[in-house]
């Protein structure tokens, strides 16, 4: 599965000394938030919080810094006898991989020590795809500026939006539009920012899901059914590919 | 000589003591004759081997003891002051058709029993036991298994219902009675029942004067406990936990609630005390513990709520502005999704010396009391209450970062919703 690039990147950014920090950091703040809730349901609310708002950042950040870094190399690369997806998908698989993998360790060990089975199940598979979908937007970001600092700054502007400034729009809407019947819409919305799409996907499994009232029904009966779980999962994973697949392609097609 | 006359007098005294005292041990001996009841003994090799037929023979005063067996005679009227004995748990078969046991005289005592399957029907409501216009009517220790309704009471007075097991395996709303039924009664007490199973675990509809005590009230389709229009009435050291919506309390006054747990009353439309249109009641020491909401209050006035515990709750206490003058003092608010939350800006109820867990102030002069007063409602408590839909966006960033800033200056949320003086300390409970 892997080849030698792969490998190569891989163990490159094992070594880097921020994906060490992000998974000591991880692993700090998981076991700290179960330490002190008695409760791991609100311990895994507490740590949702902080999953989907560093995951993401670092994500991104790291994997927009990491490219630019590796400018010269990947120009090294292109020299040889390399096709130009391979060595992207290699870049990908590699930052993507090492990220996973920081994630698994730092918060995966103490939410399988601490949660309940399928919750801490959906809370991983939520991280990992946060992960990758942030990932393949760092490589987006990377792609449409050539200039590191623009490219960083669109990425940082891209966290911004997913993590702050959509649900800002979701309250100036749902205030907007307060005299309608708007719930089946926001289903549809939702699914416009995958860090929500998580978020509601792991509540829905937490006992907290009866505070969402009317729309949390709406949402529990689209997102629990096997179907909408089913389908709000290839949402995600969509999210990650899409990103990925349309910087691929500009990728192949750029003048370097 | 002188002292033989105050001998004589002495015996003459004892001896009319003696007489006296006979005559009263005849008289007394005479009485006990008259009222030492008959007992009629009911089962295989007694000599009656049908309840209703030793009830037929019984006089008021008389016992029937009734033996282990299963006994399914249908409809078994009580109308005489009887004592209805059970020895060895013998079964009352209603036989999914009948009421099986009705009260229709004063001082009856039942005890004893295992009581089952009687019938279903909306019309005249079948119970396990039916109390109709009595007085003293005993009902102890039995247990009631699957009847429509459990024990019913209707304009009865000065009726005790005392450890009995209550049970029914209902699963919905309209095809299950309630576990114990009042109606417009008064001065009953009902102590350390178990009920579970049935629509409403205890249900109060005009019952005045009467004390419910020690009970377990749990998986109840609706209500754990359900009470209306009753006044004057106490509940004190009850457990109502995992019922369908909870306790509801409504349309009353004078109400006393003390020492009673109300826990993991979840779901949807789930409360652990719902209070409406309540008024002069006091609700003291009492424990909330992981319910959706602890109280729910709406058209309450004059509600002192004192030293209880609010613990892992959606929502603490979610009161109404339709509510007032209510005070809610020396409560500890500990990890509740939301402390207190209303639905207006219209504030007329206090709250003062209570612990809040997330109260972050100082105590300077070391009086246990903060030095800044507490706001307990949060930003976002206030926009789901605007905008229900808004809990969409519960635990996102962006609702952090709003009720981070509302907590430094507080624009949104109304001034007067504050705690002047919280503790600083938990309220040792």
């Amino acid at each position: 599965m892997f080849n030698k690039i792969q490998k190569f990147i891989l163990f490159d950014i094992l070594k880097n000394r921020i994906v060490i920090a992000y998974t000591l950091l991880l692993a700090v703040l998981a076991w700290s938030v179960f330490s002190l809730e008695d409760d791991s349901n609100k311990g895994v609310l507490t740590l949702l919080n902080i999953v989907l708002l560093t995951t993401p950042l670092v994500s991104i950040i790291f994997t927009t810094i990491y490219l630019y870094n590796s400018a010269e190399f990947i120009e090294l690369l292109l020299s040889q006898p390399v096709r130009r997806s391979k060595i992207w998908a290699g870049l990908f698989l590699g930052l993507f991989f090492s990220l996973g993998l920081s994630f698994m360790i730092g918060a995966g060990i103490p939410i399988l020590l601490f949660v309940a089975g399928r919750t801490a199940f959906i809370l991983l598979v939520m991280g990992i795809l946060i992960t990758a979908i942030f990932v393949s937007l760092g490589f987006l970001c990377t792609i449409l500026a050539r200039d590191k600092a623009r490219g960083i700054g669109i990425a940082i502007l891209l966290w911004l939006y997913f993590s702050l400034l959509f649900d800002g729009l979701v309250l100036f809407l749902l205030f907007q539009f307060a005299d309608y019947p708007i719930e089946k819409v926001m289903v549809v919305v939702s699914a416009l920012n995958p860090i929500d799409l998580a978020r509601i996907f792991i509540i829905l499994q937490l006992d907290v899901s009866a505070m969402l009232g009317y729309t949390g029904a709406i949402f529990k009966d689209f997102f629990g059914t096997g179907l909408g779980a089913v389908l709000g999962f290839l949402l995600l994973c969509l999210w990650a590919v899409i990103p990925y697949l349309i910087s691929r392609r500009l990728f192949i097609r750029k003048d370097l | 000589m002188d002292g033989t006359f105050p001998l004589i007098e002495s015996m003459r005294y004892l001896i009319s003591i003696s007489f006296r005292f006979g005559l009263i041990l005849l008289h007394s001996f005479v009485f006990v004759q008259l009222t030492i009841a008959a007992t009629y003994s009911v089962g295989t090799g007694y000599p009656f081997t049908s309840i209703k037929a030793a009830i037929d023979i019984a006089t008021a005063g008389d016992t029937v003891m009734v033996y282990g067996g299963v006994y399914a005679e249908g409809n078994i009227i009580i109308a005489k002051s009887i004592s209805l004995i059970g020895r060895d748990w013998p079964v009352l078969d209603g036989q999914h058709k009948y009421e099986v046991l009705s009260v229709k005289a004063d001082h009856v005592l039942i005890t004893g029993f295992k009581i089952q399957f009687s019938g279903h029907a909306s019309l005249d409501d079948p119970c396990g036991i039916k109390v109709y216009d009595s007085q003293y009517v005993d009902i102890i220790g039995n247990e009631l298994n699957d009847n429509f309704f459990g024990i019913y009471l209707q304009y009865s007075k000065d009726c005790i219902i005392r450890d009995n097991k209550i049970h029914s395996s209902g699963t919905e709303e309209q095809q299950i009675g309630n576990g114990i039924h009042c109606w417009k009664s008064d001065s009953l007490q009902i102590i350390g029942n178990t009920i579970s199973g049935h629509r409403d675990g205890i249900y109060f509809e005009f019952v005045k004067n009467s004390v419910i005590w020690r009970n377990i009230s749990h998986d109840n389709i609706r209500y754990g406990l359900h009470f209306m229009f009753s006044n004057d009435d106490a509940y004190i050291t009850n457990y109502f936990h995992h019922n369908g919506a909870g306790v509801a309390v409504m349309f009353t006054n004078g109400v006393k609630m003390f020492n009673n747990t109300f826990k993991d009353n979840w779901g949807d439309a789930a409360y652990g005390l719902l209070l409406k249109e309540i008024s002069d009641s006091y609700i003291f020491n009492n424990k909330f513990i992981g319910n959706t909401s602890g109280i729910f209050m709406e058209g309450t006035n004059r509600i002192q709520v004192e030293k209880n515990i609010f613990k892992d709750n959606g929502w603490g206490m979610k009161i109404q502005a339709s509510c007032m003058d209510n005070e809610i003092s020396r409560n500890n608010f500990v990890r509740n999704t939301f402390d207190v939350s209303t639905n207006g800006t219209l504030v007329l109820n206090t709250f003062d010396h209570n612990y809040w867990d997330e109260y972050e102030g100082y105590d300077l002069n070391k009086d246990s009391i903060g030095d800044i007063p507490y706001r307990p409602l949060s930003l976002f408590s206030v926009i789901v209450e605007k905008n229900p839909p808004t809990m969409l966006l519960y635990r996102s960033f962006i609702v952090t970062l709003l009720d981070r800033s509302e907590k430094m200056i507080p624009t949104l949320t109304p001034d007067n919703f504050i705690d002047e003086v919280p503790s600083m300390q938990a309220i040792p409970l």
